[in-house]
This record gives structure tokens, sequence and C-alpha cells, in this order.
């Protein structure tokens, strides 16, 4: 049984860290089984977690100072949210995992306890016919770990409640941008070339900033401020920030000298690029439905794609007319 | 959630109440505080704040739960889309793997 240290180290930390930008992320893994943390015994906790490192080390770390057993799924270095939606955190992997790790053997007790954002994946009563083991769906966070065995383990109301605060938000971004790279930077090239040929290179590098900007505004400072941009819809929010952006930047840019066509383009084209980025962001979220985000597509996407079709239009009728 | 609130009218969540045998497996695995035991049985307090998670239905015993349950993630479905339109390019990895 292989006995695992609770205090995170330096090696830890900077895969992590390395995770967060989308170096090595999805082979940032452990191996399933079931893991010692302590010197638990017959009776000590079992806890279950996914085999993405970012997850079990969290979990480690809660359970520091503790006798606890902890039996790792194999959800292909998935988190325990996505790998519960795509099936891999679930009833037929924790029901295999028991009896491949012999935990019938190593403990008494039959109780296992899980992380709530899990029971996506996992029938509980179907474990229990499968295994004899019980489930309980424990807390959201592991952070809660501790404070939910030292209650007895019983579920306070501050354990089972979802949070996204600005930490939480902003700790995604980075890999959001770094994902959003491989299209945008051709799509940026590829625009560069076309304003290029027909305005020469200055407005080339104008254009291609701008398009640039609004990616980030979309990607970053939508989700960032994520609260504060008005109404529910993220394509709402988003073409929200891309038109307080576009203004800074006709503010900021000399926007008085763009010309009216080019004003209008960037005024239509800035923003929608910022609100499908925005909209992207509901994947990072955890309290958009599908239904929910299927409706905005369905009523945004045609919305964002005639706005980039209109400034395409007045761009190039500025230029036949001037 | 506190602070979020995501779009009215638009979950798929059905609960059969009749079916209800008062378990509250549904209160333990939702995230959104979308149910509450009334009388014996579950009722769905707050519907609009489902996410569409699946997990209660999942997990109810008697399957009286109901929910067209999948990921409310925008880049996955385009990519499932382009998946399913075959366009080059579009068969790897999406931003959650």
């Amino acid at each position: 049984m292989p006995q695992i240290s609770a205090t995170l180290t330096l090696a830890d930390r900077v895969g992590a860290c390395k995770a967060r930008w989308g170096i090595n992320r999805m082979n940032f893994l452990v191996p399933p089984g079931l893991y010692a943390i302590g010197e638990p015994d017959a009776q000590a906790p079992v806890v279950v977690t996914a085999n993405y490192k970012m997850s079990f080390d969290l979990v480690r770390q809660a359970l520091s100072g503790r006798d606890v057993w902890l039996l790792v799924l194999e959800t292909y270095g998935i988190n325990v949210w996505c790998a519960a939606g795509k099936g891999t955190f679930g009833t037929g992997e924790l029901v295999r995992r028991i009896e491949k790790s012999g935990l019938a053997e190593v403990v008494a007790h039959r109780r296992l306890i899980l992380p709530i954002l899990g029971a996506a994946g996992v029938a509980a009563h179907r474990v229990k016919q499968r295994s004899g083991f019980e489930i309980a769906y424990a807390t959201v966070r592991a952070s809660d770990l501790p404070g939910y065995l030292d209650n007895g383990c019983v579920t306070t109301k501050a354990m089972r409640e979802l949070r996204f605060n600005w930490y939480d938000r902003l700790v995604l971004i980075p890999v959001e941008l770094v994902l959003v790279a491989k299209p945008v930077v051709p799509a940026a090239a590829l625009l560069y070339l076309a304003a290029w040929l027909l305005f020469g290179a200055a407005a080339a590098a104008a254009a291609a900033c701008a398009f640039l900007g609004a990616v980030f505004t979309g990607v970053a400072v939508g989700p960032a401020f994520l609260p504060l941009l008005p109404t529910r819809s993220f394509a709402i929010k988003g073409a929200f920030a891309g038109l307080l952006y576009c203004a800074l930047l006709y503010a900021l840019a000399g926007g008085e000298k763009w010309g009216g066509a080019a004003t209008l383009a960037a005024f239509l084209a800035l923003p929608a690029v910022s609100s499908f980025y925005t909209l992207n962001f509901t994947g990072c979220t955890t309290y958009t439905s599908k239904s929910g985000v299927k409706k905005e597509m369905r009523l945004g996407l045609p919305v964002m794609a005639g706005a980039l079709f209109a400034a395409l239009l007045f761009v190039v009728a500025g230029r036949l007319l001037a | 959630m506190k602070g979020f609130r995501y779009l009215e009218g638009v979950a798929t969540l059905e609960l059969e109440r009749s079916l209800c045998v008062g378990c509250g497996r549904c209160t333990e695995v939702c995230p959104h505080q979308v149910f509450r035991i009334e009388q014996k049985k579950a009722v769905l307090a707050d519907g609009d704040a489902c996410m569409e998670c699946g997990a209660c239905a999942l997990n109810c015993p008697v399957a009286a739960l109901k929910v067209d349950a999948g990921v409310g993630c925008a880049s996955g479905m385009i990519n499932e889309w382009l998946r399913e339109k075959k366009f080059p390019g579009f068969g790897g990895a999406g931003g959650c793997g």
C-alpha cells in the first residue's frame, strides 16, 4: 500500500502552476488505486477522488495530520467535476477500483466519502448494490473535508454551497488564454494580411491589435468581472465588455481619425468577438445549464456572425467608395 | 449560487412527486439547493437554479427525477458540432480534454 505525504513539495506546486498555464496539463496525473495518508487502520475513513494530480494534491493536503484512506479513481487526469460529467468518475470505475484495490479487506466498515460534484457520475444506490459500500456525498471543496470529519461526517449548509469568487475565476483565465491562442494567432495573422492588402501596414497592425484586444476582453476581462456585467446571459455580458473595450480604444487610440466605416466596423466586430469568447467561459463555471447555453448559442451566434459580416461590408464599402 | 443566477425558465428538470420516497438523496447531491423535503417528499424549491448536471436523477433510487443532463459549455458544444460535421482539424482535445 503506497503511503503518501500530506505536505506538498515545491515540485507539486510548480506542476500545479504549469497546469494552470496549460503546460503538461493533460498529463498531470497520479496512478489510480488506494493510498494511505498517515497511518489509517480498518476503521479509518475512505475518501474518494480523481487521479488529476491537482485534485489528488488538494485532497491529501487538506487531510494533513489525519489517518485516512484515499481511493483514487482512474479519470485519465481529469478533475472530479469534468470526469463525473464524462462518466469516468462514475459508478463502473468506482466499483472496479473498490474490487481491484481490495478495499473490502483493508477496512472493516462499508462507507465511502465522495465529493458532492462527483455525484453527477456516480449512482450511490447502484454502488451499494454492486459493492456493498454506502456512499456519503460530503463536501464540494476538498478544504472542507477536515471540518466534515470533525463534524461527525455531517455536511453543513456551507460545505454544500458552490462559490465562484474573484480568485476562483481568475485562476481559470491563464489556461483559457493559452487554449484560445491556437486558433486566434492564425486568425490575427490572416486579418493583418487582409488589412495590409487593403489599407497598408499601419491600419493592418491596428486591426490585428484591436482584434487581439477584443479576444483578451472576452477571455479574461468578461470572466473576471462576470458578476458586475449586466444581464445573466454570458453572450450579452461579453458584448457589453467588448463595447466598453471598443469605446476605450476609440477614446485612447485616436478614434476620431478612424473614419466612419472603420468606426462602425470596430463597434460591430469587436463586441461580437468578445461576446463569443465570454460565452465560451460558460464551460468553466458550475452554474450554467446545457439548455441555457444552447439557448444563448441559438440566439447569440447568428447575431455575432451578422455583426462580423456587417463590419466586413462596411470596411469593404468604405474602401470602394473612398 | 451566491451572487450568480443563470437564465430563467430553461432547465429541463422534472420531479414526479408521486414516485418520491423522501430519501433526501437529491438534497444531498444538488450543489445548487434546488430541492427541499416537504411532508416527507422532495419539492423543487428553486428549479431555475438547476444546471442540469444530472446528479439528482442518477442518484434517485426510484427514478422520480428526469433531466436532460449535460455540460453547459459553449466550446464543448461547438467542438461536438464541428466533429459531427467532420470539419478537418477538429477531432482533437477541447478545453476539458
